[in-house]
């Protein structure tokens, strides 16, 4: 401590000889501008009306929806995270997924509830694996890009009950089938497009591997969902 | 309370060390003071857990905030010192000084929720235990239905956590679909819950039980080892059941049960033999878990099956899958008896 205090005592020593001659004139406007307008931009969100409010964060998430159908390498999901995108996926599925009879005899169709916990801690669990595995994506990032990937499983909730309207026989089945598979694996390769690069490369299965079981649970609801008659 | 007094002593030192200088530099020597000892700081940077115990971490990073917020605290207090000097008169005393404990009350009681918080829900606790590679992953799957021929000294068993945690939740999947497929009605609780409750509880709660009957029979196992060991042998299970929920053999299930069923189960208890002495003891923990083990594929299979293959074959003929077996030419009067007695048995059954 000592030394070093010696060795840099010559670096600022020598600014202790400094002083300022009197024939230069010091002088200045020392008054700071007080800049009422940075004051009025922080609460400038609360004096605008609702409408604006709604809409800003609804094109916020719509965008984000585009991100996810064409998935590129782009950061704007794990940057400007949200988590209404998911929430409002969540609940829509799990309103698809409850049917319209509320028959007691009826059998293993999930409630929403159901759905929704699935849903929602099935996300935590795969995020704190990632992170475990030494991830450097934040607890809430994951979660909205687990909760953005479902997109594609409600698009095909909803062709799917179009899909069941028509009948419910072989034809139907293998049509539903079909773009279940699809959009599972649609989700799974968007969400590994976001996830996998915060993983060190030589561990990437282990992300991917309970993705790929989170999704096909979801996706095998789906499939299973048949509508009281 | 010891870092408030560290850091008075290093300031007091500081001090001491630069009253050789003009005044107006005094200050900007401490800095540089300051600013040195934060070359100790810099090690919270090192995000390395890996050889470290967790307390020594949680310890080093509660030390480093503490330190942070006892010098914003005391810069703060400075501050509010310096005007409390300018206020004059009760309104501003009262003021201030409700301000001040106000705030002390507020750090503290932050304070005390951050240490139990990264105390107990500290994550990294659990990181050593996901310190997996794939490959890894891979052969210890292939290696739990490989039973170990040396038993006379103990054999490895690899403590993670990673393998057996995403077994016990493809089991869940795979439970999910086998009782979709065979229409079982759960009254009190819903599918989701008893599927994770009955995997999840399986592994905690029979490797709890079999770490118990260790410790009786003085067998050299740890917890996180026997969570290990039980949670791979679940892969057995797992392809058993995969291949009989789409597959209704009756035969298949026997052959695959024993087969299957039977080599991972040796295999748990060729470990478990290699670390016990004695033979009763041996007897004992591996008698016990050989029979849990079986008997709660056995469970799985027939819990969630089709109870009433009896009615589906005579009843709803064009529906018949191609595997399942074609009902036999019996008389009617015959037929509805058995018909009768089977519908009445199932009634039973699931009243209860």
């Amino acid at each position: 401590m000592a030394e070093v205090e010696e060795s840099s005592k010559p670096m600022f020593a020598g600014l202790s000889d400094i002083s300022i001659s009197e024939d230069i004139p010091v002088e200045g406007d020392i008054s700071v501008p007080v800049s009422s307008h940075n004051a009025d931009n922080d609460f400038s969100t609360l004096d605008e009306p609702v409408k604006d409010t709604i809409l800003r964060d609804l094109r916020a998430v719509g965008q984000k929806f585009v991100h996810v159908m064409y998935p590129k390498k782009s950061s704007a999901l794990l940057r400007d995270w949200d988590l209404w995108g998911p929430l409002i996926l969540c609940v829509t599925l799990a309103l698809m997924l409850q049917g319209g009879s509320v028959d007691s005899e009826e059998e293993g169709r999930p409630q929403f509830a159901e759905v929704f916990v699935i849903i929602w801690f099935g996300s935590v669990i795969i995020t704190l694996n990632s992170k475990l595995l030494g991830g450097t994506i934040s607890f809430f990032q994951s979660l909205c890009v687990l909760g953005y990937c479902i997109l594609p499983l409600t698009v095909a909730m909803i062709v799917c009950r179009i899909v069941l309207v028509g009948g419910s026989g072989l034809v139907s089945f293998v049509v539903r089938l079909i773009v279940v598979t699809a959009s599972f694996s649609w989700s799974t390769f968007a969400s590994t497009a976001f996830l996998a690069d915060s993983q060190p490369p030589n561990r990437k299965a282990l992300v991917v591997y309970p993705v790929f079981l989170f999704y096909f649970v979801i996706g095998w609801m789906i499939l299973t969902f048949s509508p009281s008659q | 309370l010891y870092s408030r007094t560290c850091l008075c002593k290093t300031m007091s030192a500081s001090q001491g060390s630069t009253n050789t200088n003009t005044e107006p530099w005094s200050s900007f020597d401490n800095n540089i003071i300051q600013g040195r000892g934060s070359a100790v700081i810099d090690m919270e940077n090192m995000d390395d857990t890996s050889g470290s115990s967790f307390e020594d971490m949680g310890e080093m990073h509660q030390r480093m905030k503490e330190e942070e917020e006892v010098t914003a605290e005391a810069a703060a207090t400075e501050e509010d010192n310096g005007e409390y000097g300018d206020f004059l008169g009760m309104k501003g005393l009262k003021g201030q000084l409700g301000r001040q404990v106000a705030d002390e009350v507020w750090q503290a009681g932050k304070r005390q929720a951050s240490k139990a918080f990264n105390l107990y829900a500290n994550i990294d606790i659990l990181r050593p235990y996901f310190d997996v590679e794939p490959i890894q992953v891979r052969n210890r799957l292939i290696e739990s239905l490989i039973p170990v021929r040396i038993i006379n000294f103990p054999q490895k068993v690899a403590g993670e956590l990673y393998g057996p945690m995403m077994l016990v939740f493809t089991m869940v999947a795979i439970l999910l679909h086998g009782m979709k497929t065979s229409g079982t009605v759960i009254r009190e609780g819903t599918l989701m819950g008893t599927a994770i409750g009955t995997c999840f509880g399986y592994w905690l709660g029979v490797s709890s039980f079999i770490y118990f009957l260790s410790y009786l029979c003085n067998a050299q196992i740890t917890m996180l080892q026997m969570l290990s060991l039980l949670g791979y042998g679940l892969f057995g299970h797992c392809m058993v059941l995969f291949i009989t929920y789409n597959v209704h053999f009756h035969s298949l299930f026997y052959f695959l049960w024993l087969v299957i069923g039977g080599l991972s189960t040796l295999r748990m208890v060729a470990v478990l033999i290699s670390r016990t002495v004695g033979q009763t003891p041996r007897l004992i923990l591996c008698g016990t878990l050989a029979a849990l083990h079986m008997l709660f594929l056995l469970y799985l299979h027939f819990a969630y099956h089709k109870m009433v293959e009896g009615i589906l074959d005579t009843l709803e003929g064009p529906n018949i899958p191609p595997i399942q077996r074609v009902a036999r030419d019996v008389p009617v009067v015959a037929s509805a008896v058995v018909n009768a007695t089977i519908k009445s048995i199932a009634a039973v059954v699931q009243s209860q």
